[in-house]
């Protein structure tokens, strides 16, 4: 039989629970075993700092479940979880981790998604139901083998119970337990009633990963069939009986209020049926989208554009700009982090150098629009959508609809791409303020317009770093000061402490490089009229643009070759020298490249992953090509090696089309970009080649959807300033370098 | 009234004119395999097949299908280079969200009517104006020529 190593079950610290009390076994309808467990809740910004669990929340509850495998007598194993398939593949990797530890074949466990139910379905790192933040694999990964090895156990037990022979003799294979001397084989669906019975275990072996059969193989995805033949159900293909289609206009100057709509030529238009007024926005529902959009077009609409009606972006630059300058500020910022002391040896250093850098507001843009659909009725509410909050959405369609939760019903569908748009749900709170003016059901469509003006925008970050350097060039000093909106204030506010984001200065507080003397500073400056909110790599995206810029600034000054430089400082960190050495080997790192051609790179340590990235670009006249994007990745134990890769080449592109094209900026109070011709977003003929290493270890897994995107704007910045010797501190990098 | 004749089958439907074809598949037929993403001919994601020829649908009035014959998605399968792109797709795990993938299934297909045997730049000219947010890019082009070198089935 194989070796398992033991693990204790978690303890839920201040509760006064015991352990045993994490799972509980009860029988399923019809004779089955259902396991409940618990995946732990884990709150603070350490959860997103590396640490897989770090604090538990103490809070006193009776222990609910909020994860189920249920057996069924004929065998189908149900794993209930609480994740949205967004793309990145957790719908197929988290069933491998129970079907590994239970030994049965990935295509008999049955997913099932929960319901909105945030006390039961908590994301154990982010505290509620999201998924977001690269954190679905990390959360799952000990909870989910955790209760797969107890199912398997609580089966062995009862079969070796009913056959009346040592539990050790009993081996477990294909959803089959068998007893090799008898030569007895019984199903898993046959004891299942009986594994029902039994106490829960004090301890439970997880399997020794020299013996995984399933976990670190490329598992074939289990949604991808009906994606390639139009059978996907999306937020935007819910089709209700009666339901009514609707397009959206909010007010085009941001915070604008509705003053008077004028419908009388809307009306005329066939298929029109309605014109519903909001605060902010006008809706014209028809009998289907081309109605509705030529009814917003004939509709004559006055607003009041407010305060904001003559906001510009330079105005919102200045403002960042002063704050972080500290302008008629008597405190500096927040302190984010701070150890020995950086101002006294930046004063006293003989060699001293300070950048800043500055990165644009950015629309998701996400292939679907927003949608939605909400039938709202005397006694229940409705909504079709696609979100990664569904009790958020939950939540605000009770305020909206005055109903109790339990009336309110999601039905939740696959997302068009979220990369953090998603989990907000300001198109839902509208989509339900319109169906409450209805008698049927309304689908809500956004134009694409509509959704890249009236996005909730990445900020824009100003930011300034400072370094204190030795004879030899090396950093001995180092601040940044990180300056821009707070996402987590209007987001989470509770994880806001002392008026420090966390999320702002991800990935800046811990830099790989001089560490002896660190000042890392938070200044919050909300811009006026925009919403500010997650983007693929949220915070990390940022401060890693800064920090591999720097200290590709400082290796040039320091006369060394980026790559000896930065190996030279990471001793401490091996597995970041790892992926950085080989990232560099495979890409060719030295080698000659035409004229206007060059090599940069990025390392990082960020969602528990290790990515170094080398980038080729070639620079023309009016642009930037990139060419070739070689990434080493050590993200721990790999679940599903074939989504690592997919989600690094995914984050790498998307990243790109950051790195080169993409801002949004504010003029007369309006969002200038307004489709993916002016915001312009990497295609087919300008995708670089993209190759991605592995290392493999047992660490513990770390996320994969979010470093990708990180590491590659800064390694096409260097490789920008290796090609033509012009060092771009502002994002995006093409019209900055036209501006050079 | 407008006839439209989608996958085969004639649908007497009574819509204007200049409606797109997009509008008319997904909202009026009720098809929402075919997919809007930006309802300026900029991404693709709407793209279907006139008579053989990948189109936008989402700026293609219906008029313009008059006497012709609209292939979606969702019968793509039944043509030899749909079903060989579909699984080629499979097999090399092309799809991530897989909102773009009905029209880069369908940009291929045709792509492989024409030219059996494409070069890099011809999936590149077929293919730029299919948007993948999800950056699917590498494995599109892979797979395209996984698909054309398989014999029809
Ligand atoms: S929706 Fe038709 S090309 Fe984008
Ligand atoms: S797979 Fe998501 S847009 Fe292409």
């Amino acid at each position: 039989m194989m070796t398992r190593l033991e693990t204790e079950l978690p303890a839920l610290p201040e509760t006064g629970l015991a352990r045993r009390e994490f799972l509980i076994a009860t029988a399923g309808v019809g004779g089955g075993l259902v396991l409940g467990f618990l995946l732990p809740r884990v709150m603070g910004p350490q959860a997103k700092h590396g640490a897989e669990t770090s604090t538990f929340r103490t809070e006193s509850r009776p222990f609910v479940p909020n994860a189920f495998i249920r057996v069924d007598p004929d065998g189908l194993v149900t794993l209930t979880v609480h994740k949205v398939e967004m793309g990145q593949g957790t719908f197929t990797s988290i069933p491998m981790l129970v079907a590994e530890e239970m030994d049965i074949d990935l295509a008999k466990v049955k997913l099932e998604q929960a319901p909105a139910d945030d006390k039961k379905y908590a994301d154990p790192i982010l505290g509620s139901q999201v998924t977001g933040g690269s954190t679905s694999i990390r959360g799952a990964w000990k909870p989910l083998r955790e209760a797969g090895a107890m199912a398997r156990i609580l089966l062995l037990t009862a079969a070796s119970k009913q056959w009346n022979v040592p539990l050790e003799e009993c081996t477990t294979s294909g959803g089959m337990i068998s007893h090799g001397k008898s030569g007895k084989t019984v199903s898993y669906g046959e004891v299942a009633g009986a594994a029902a019975l039994l106490p829960i275990p004090q301890k439970v072996q997880l399997k020794d990963p020299q013996h995984y059969r399933l976990i670190g193989t490329p598992a074939k995805r289990l949604d991808t069939p009906s994606k390639v033949n139009g059978q996907a159900k999306f937020g935007i293909d819910a089709q209700v009986p009666n339901m009514k289609i609707a397009t959206v206009a909010a007010s085009p100057i941001l915070g604008g209020k509705l003053t008077s709509v004028d419908d009388s030529k809307a009306r005329s238009i066939k298929g029109v049926v309605q014109v519903v007024k909001l605060e902010d926005a006008v809706a014209v529902v028809a009998d289907h989208m081309w109605a509705a959009k030529q009814g917003l077009a004939a509709l004559d609409i006055k607003w009041d554009g407010g305060r904001n009606a003559s906001l510009d972006i330079k105005d919102i630059v200045g403002q960042l700009q002063e704050a972080s300058n500290n302008q008629g500020r008597a405190a500096p910022g927040v302190v984010a982090r701070s150890v020995g002391d950086f101002r006294k040896t930046f004063e006293q250093s003989k060699h001293r150098f300070e950048a800043t850098y500055q990165v644009p507001f950015l629309s998701q843009a996400g292939l679907e629009p927003m949608n939605c659909t909400v039938h709202v009725q005397p006694d229940r509410c409705d909504i079709w959508v696609g979100t990664q909050v569904p009790t958020l959405a939950q939540a605000g369609a009770m305020t909206l609809t005055k109903l109790p939760a339990e009336k309110i019903f999601i039905h939740n569908h696959y997302i068009g791409g979220g990369f953090g748009r998603r989990l907000d749900v300001d198109f839902i709170n509208q989509a339900v303020a319109i169906a409450k003016q209805l008698p049927y059901p309304v689908k809500v469509v956004w134009t694409r317009e509509e959704d890249m003006q009236h996005g909730i925008y990445r900020p824009y970050y100003y930011d300034k770093l400072s370094a204190a350097l030795d004879d030899q060039g090396k950093p001995i000093a180092w601040s940044h000061r990180v300056t821009g909106s707070s996402v987590m204030s209007r987001w989470v506010p509770q994880m806001v402490e002392n008026g420090l984001d966390p999320d702002a200065v991800e990935g800046a507080r811990d830099p790989l490089y001089a560490r002896d003397n660190l000042l890392v500073e938070y200044i919050r400056q909300e811009p006026p009229g925009i919403v500010t909110g997650w983007w693929r790599g949220v915070g990390v995206t940022h401060n890693m643009f800064m920090i591999e810029s720097f200290i590709d600034e400082l290796a040039h000054l320091a006369k060394q070759d980026p790559l000896a430089y930065r190996l030279s400082q990471i001793d401490h960190v091996p597995r970041a020298k790892a992926v950085l050495q080989l990232a560099a080997d495979k890409a060719g790192w030295g080698g000659a490249l035409p004229q206007n051609q060059g090599r940069g790179l990025s390392v990082q340590f960020a969602f528990g992953s290790y990515v170094a990235q080398v980038a080729e670009v070639e620079v023309g006249k009016d642009d930037i090509r990139v060419k070739r994007v070689v990434c080493a990745v050590d993200c721990g134990t790999v679940v599903n090696p074939d989504t690592v890769v997919a989600q690094m080449e995914g984050g790498i592109i998307f990243g790109i089309s950051g790195a080169l094209y993409d801002q949004i900026t504010v003029k007369q109070g309006r969002v200038e970009q307004s489709n993916f011709d002016n915001y312009r977003v990497l295609r087919m003929n300008e995708a670089p080649v993209i190759e991605v290493h592995l290392i493999r270890n047992n660490e513990a897994p770390g996320g994969v959807g979010e470093p990708g995107t990180a590491a590659v704007a800064p390694a096409i910045a260097n490789a920008v300033f290796a090609a033509t010797g012009k060092r771009i501190r502002t994002l995006p990098l093409v019209p900055s370098l036209m501006q050079t | 009234m407008v006839t439209l004749n989608v996958n085969g089958k004639d649908h007497a439907l009574d819509i204007p004119d200049d409606m797109p074809i997009l509008w008319a598949v997904r909202d009026v037929i009720g098809l929402t395999g075919t997919k809007f993403g930006c309802g300026k001919a900029l991404c693709g994601a709407c793209t279907v097949h006139l008579d053989g020829n990948p189109i936008r649908s989402c700026v293609t009035p219906v008029s313009a299908a008059a006497g012709k014959k609209i292939t979606t998605i969702e019968a793509i399968g039944d043509t030899p280079e749909g079903r060989k792109v579909q699984q080629a797709w499979l097999a090399l795990e092309v799809v991530q969200c897989g909102y773009c993938q009905s029209g880069q299934v369908m940009a291929a297909s045709a792509l492989l009517k024409s030219t059996p045997n494409p070069t890099d730049q011809d999936i590149d000219q077929a293919m730029a104006g299919n948007i993948c947010r999800c950056g699917t890019y590498p494995r599109i082009r892979a797979a395209i020529k996984q698909a054309a070198n398989v014999k029809a089935a």
